[in-house]
């Protein structure tokens, strides 16, 4: 690891104020993915600005349909929210199971989704759950915020703040973990709501996606059976030696279908 | 049984220190104005060293120096040994290629050393490896047995033609091929044993110092067998006199094998530290760990079972290749020929044997013993071989291999394959463990896990294997270059206490405890007075250290014969004492007595009197009571059991969970059995990551493609049930504690019980084979071909 400054912030002006002033700068959030990948010196920032403890990013509370939680919030501390459990109990049974308690304890919703690691399971719950990702400058639909592997349309001096969800009427996560690394090979999250089905899947491709072939089988007849036959491509997913595509492809279907059954 | 003695669970003494942090491993050690060393390791797996450019390293801050194998060259350092000869079948002996600490001019497996960068912090020498300039020539690399063997593959070293370190065979031939001519049925199996990287949980790490005004060198390093390495790289390496070199191998968190070998690094710092006039330490990062610590196993083997028309074992014939890695590691060689085919009678009465084995090289890790060594390779392929044939012929697996075991009365037992097993019990271990598995309504369990959806299968595993390596007359006619005897010093101080000297290494396994219990039960002294010292050249008489399970059968015997030189000397004093005749003398309970009498001397008195003579035979009786015991064994001991492994498979994932794991093992007389089940559990959850989650994987041009804890899979305690275990003891007939071993029979015995517990789940899909790791996409794969 090379050495670097830690310029910890009064407020989320003075977060931004120090990533604008310092060049290479970079928000800390937790740092379950950033300081293992500076450690094998794969980044190197000169400054790290941590703000997970920031009052500006802490909080949950529902509003009106929506579900908001604050980007400094803990997995832990979202896995043992009452108010994540009475709005939305699939995703606080998502954070509650991601990595381990060390991880939960130190990982924050705000560093998942700017991170945005394909094989993450937080990017499955936004497109599930039509999440409007908050940072200090704007408010962006989850589908226009997440891109491929690694990447967002997160901003070099931009910081989100607050991700809001939408509550839907029933919603089930299905997770396959890597049993190395116990990320998601696959995981599937469905959620019916407001009419609609939405299914979106994390670890099997280049970054989270949905699938609209299983939406409209579930629009159509919201039951597990309703996916057999339902094609998944594996022609687009990952491959490597713990999982090929095409188990991959197959995981999809049954995660999703065990999704469907959890949603009742 | 005394409170601590033999048999007593007692706690952990050294557990104090080493559960509130306060142990003293190799990295907590500093010396007065040490360097810091990073190895600079190829990132090619095979490749012709052009140049080295240090000298942009060499002015970054804070770099004491650039160490290549030029200099080592130059200054006459040797390259570490191997220490098994092995002869193939045409007489000659094995290839035995240079292995240079650093190599000068090629590469052969990422992670080879390439240059030693010293300097004043270790950030400062990881941050100037950076700047090392090395011009490769990329070499074709094979890294798979496969690949190495195939036709016109390219040469890891161009003396061994094919690749080929060695041909070696023992059985036989001819007996064998008879017995597969009167056959009635033949079963075959081709078998991976899937390759995997050791993890201890510390790191490697050493520290090198000289001293220029006495010319003595110390070496703190993380080993199994400090005295092993002192003559390795004493006499072999460097050329140091032993009463010149000192090596320290204080707590050490884990090897499992892979720190009984004699390591590149160790050389280094110990030159380094001469060369540069300071101290100089390193210690392994992680990452590190996986590119150079030896990795274990790695076999393709076919083998072949000569049946009569009522299922008895007639004869074997195995073929095995054997993946050495670029350079032979110090046992690397014997690994896979005599601890592996010398293992193929198992339990069984097989009266022909014939295993042919090649070791072969490859551009990768150097491979050497893991836990088990040879023996869970040998198992795994008869286990698997004999469960296949209960399929083919129809004759329950546990039946045909009732038909098969030794009974009690054919001891000693006569092995076609050299060994000759002393004494065992396996029909009843059997029994009893059948019965603690509750196999009788095991179809009860898969009628109701198949409600469920899913497929439950039982498996077997009727094992033994050979520990307290070793006769040094035996091993040194199958070419050990040396002897594998022990030494025990026990000291008993002035007013009674005890200091007792191994030559056995504890890291992990509770020596401490286990040989302060053996000695408080024979001398009668409490358990807190008896210290037992290990790991320093310079406190212990001699040693061999600690692998193949050999610390208590071997060591803890040496202990024992100390203590009954101590006895018979303590009699002499206590008879003159009690002015009574030698003979007469008793030592029981901590006492000398006159016999028929209730006149006694306490063995503190004698102890005493030993020491500060007021009243003592000085003439006749050298004071002191101090004395050492080399013990050389007599024959290996055989540890052996009956492991039962219950899975439920789910089929739309392929995920196996493991419902239930039952052992019953026979490991000889038990000193601690906490201790004991400690090593059971370990063993087990090492052969359960064998036979479900590990596996070292190279691509083609030979990198690691499982280089971290994200694609290694390490077993955790959530991937384990409650282990149920028992024991059926008979006592080893050949060593005075009447013990066998404990700490490899986990990881020997249950692999083929889990694999034989998923093909039994499986079977109704047609599947007859699944290779380890039986991973959910394996097993998955399994399932959807046999659909196909």
């Amino acid at each position: 690891m090379q050495d670097f400054t830690f310029r910890r912030p009064e407020s989320l002006a003075d977060a931004v104020e120090a990533l604008r002033s310092v060049p290479g700068g970079k928000l800390l959030a937790g740092g379950q993915s950033l300081i293992p990948v500076m450690k094998l010196d794969l980044a190197a920032p000169g400054t790290l600005v941590p703000v997970s403890g920031l009052e500006e990013l802490r909080g949950i509370r529902v509003e009106g349909s929506e579900l908001v939680i604050g980007a400094g919030m803990t997995h832990r501390e979202v896995g043992e929210s009452e108010e994540v459990a009475g709005a939305i109990p699939a995703l606080a049974a998502l954070a509650g199971a991601i990595g381990d308690p060390q991880v939960r304890n130190r990982g924050t919703l705000g560093g998942s989704v700017a991170h945005n690691d394909p094989a993450a399971d937080y990017p499955a719950a936004l497109l599930a759950l039509d999440a409007t990702v908050v940072t200090d400058q704007r408010e962006v639909s989850a589908a226009d915020f997440l891109g491929s592997m690694f990447e967002t349309a997160l901003g070099d001096d931009e910081v989100i703040t607050a991700v809001r969800f939408a509550v839907p009427d029933a919603a089930a996560y299905a997770k396959f973990p890597n049993p190395a690394s116990k990320y998601a090979i696959v995981g599937v999250m469905v959620a019916r709501g407001a009419g609609r089905v939405r299914v979106a899947v994390t670890g099997a491709g280049a970054g989270a996606f949905r699938h609209e072939g299983m939406e409209r089988a579930l629009e159509a007849d919201f039951s597990a059976s309703s996916l057999d036959g339902v094609p998944v491509d594996a022609g687009e997913l990952l491959s490597d030696p713990q999982a090929s595509a095409d188990y991959r492809a197959h995981l999809v279907g049954v995660m999703a279908r065990r999704a469907v059954e959890a949603c009742g | 049984m005394s409170e601590n003695g033999i048999g007593a669970a007692v706690l952990r003494k050294e557990d104090d220190r080493l559960l509130t942090g306060r142990g003293q491993f190799t990295d907590d050690i500093n010396r007065p104005g040490q360097a810091y060393m990073h190895i600079l390791r190829s990132p090619l797996a095979h490749a012709r060293i052009v140049s080295i450019d240090a000298s942009a390293a060499e002015e970054a801050p804070g770099v004491v120096a650039v160490l290549t194998g030029r200099e080592m060259a130059d200054d006459g350092v040797g390259g570490l040994p191997c220490g098994w000869l092995i002869t193939s079948k045409d007489g000659s002996p094995m290839v035995e290629p240079p292995h240079p600490a650093l190599p000068a001019d090629r590469v052969r497996h990422v992670g080879d050393q390439v240059a030693a960068v010293i300097a004043e912090t270790r950030e400062a020498a990881r941050a100037a490896a950076a700047l090392v300039d090395v011009e490769y020539e990329e070499l074709p690399a094979v890294a798979t047995l496969a690949s190495a063997t195939g036709d016109g593959a390219p040469l890891v070293w161009d003396d061994a033609p094919g690749n080929i370190c060695y041909d070696w065979e023992v059985g036989d031939a001819e007996a064998t091929e008879a017995a597969f001519r009167g056959a009635d049925q033949v079963v075959s199996i081709d078998v991976v044993n899937n390759r995997l990287i050791p993890n201890a949980i510390e790191p490697r790490a050493a520290i090198g110092e000289y001293d220029s005004r006495t010319g003595d060198h110390t070496l703190f390093t993380t080993s199994q067998n400090p005295h092993l390495i002192r003559l390795l790289l004493g006499a072999f390496v460097m050329g140091i006199p032993e009463s010149k070199l000192r090596i320290v191998a204080p707590d050490v968190g884990g090897g499992f094998g892979s720190k009984i070998h004699h390591y590149a690094e160790e050389v280094i710092v110990t030159w380094a530290a001469k060369r540069l006039g300071r101290p100089v330490k390193w210690t392994a990062e992680r990452s590190e760990s996986f590119v150079s610590d030896r990795h274990g196993r790695d076999h393709l083997s076919h083998a072949e079972l000569a049946l009569d028309s009522e299922g008895r074992f007639l004869g074997l014939r195995v073929t095995t290749a054997a993946n050495l890695g670029a350079y032979l590691s110090t046992f690397s060689t014997c690994v896979p020929t005599y601890l592996y085919g010398i293992l193929f009678a198992g339990p069984y009465t097989t009266p022909a044997i014939y295993v042919e084995v090649k070791g072969v090289f490859s551009n990768t890790v150097p491979v050497d013993a893991l836990r088990g060594a040879g023996r869970p390779e040998a198992t795994f392929l008869l286990e698997r071989l004999v469960d296949k044939a209960a399929r083919e012929t129809g004759i329950d697996p546990i039946e045909l291999r009732r038909k098969n075991l030794i009974r009690p009365d054919q001891f000693p037992y006569q092995t076609p394959v050299a060994l000759q097993y002393d004494v065992g019990d396996y029909q009843a271990t059997l029994d009893l463990a059948l019965d603690k598995a509750g196999a009788d309504s095991f179809e009860e369990r898969r009628a109701e896990a198949r409600s469920r959806g899913r497929l439950r299968g039982l498996g077997v595993s009727t094992f033994l294997e050979a520990c307290g390596i070793a006769p040094s007359a035996v091993v040194g006619s199958l070419g050990c270059r040396a002897g594998l005897y022990e030494s025990g010093q026990v000291r008993v101080h002035p007013t009674g206490s005890v200091t007792v000297y191994t030559g056995s290494h504890s890291h992990g396994q509770g020596h401490e405890t286990t040989f302060a219990q053996i000695v408080s039960d024979e001398l009668g002294v409490p358990i807190d007075q008896v210290e037992v010292v290990h790991g320093d050249t310079q406190q212990i008489p001699f040693g061999m250290g600690t692998y193949g399970s050999r610390s208590l059968a071997v060591g803890g015997a040496a202990i024992y014969n100390a203590m009954q030189k101590v006895i018979d000397k303590g009699k002499r004093i206590a008879a003159h004492l009690l002015e009574a005749s030698e003979a007469d003398i008793k030592f029981e309970n901590g006492s000398f007595t006159v016999a028929g009498t209730d006149r006694a001397k306490s063995f503190g008195e004698v102890a005493l009197a030993a020491y500060v003579p007021h009243d003592y035979p000085i003439e006749e009786l050298e004071p002191g009571l101090d004395e050492t015991a080399f013990y050389d064994p007599k024959n290996f001991t055989f540890p052996a059991g009956t492991h039962i492994v219950e899975v439920e498979i789910d089929p739309e994932t392929g995920t196996v969970e493991l419902v239930q794991v039952t052992g019953v093992d026979d490991l000889g007389r038990i000193i601690n059995p906490m201790i004991v089940a400690g090593q059971l559990h370990g063993g087990l959850a090492h052969g359960i990551g064998q036979a479900l989650l590990e596996e070292c994987l190279y691509d083609e041009n030979g990198q690691l493609l499982t280089g971290t804890y994200l694609n290694y899979t390490m077993p955790r305690a959530a991937d384990l049930p409650n282990f149920e275990l028992g024991h059926n003891t008979t006592l080893c007939t050949h060593n005075p504690l009447g013990v066998k071993g404990v700490g490899e029979v986990g990881s020997i015995g249950v692999c083929p019980a889990v694999i034989n517990a998923v093909v039994d789940a499986l079977a109704e899909h047609g599947v007859t084979h699944i290779d380890m790791p039986a991973t959910p996409e394996r097993v998955w794969r399994a399932i959807q071909s046999s659909q196909a």
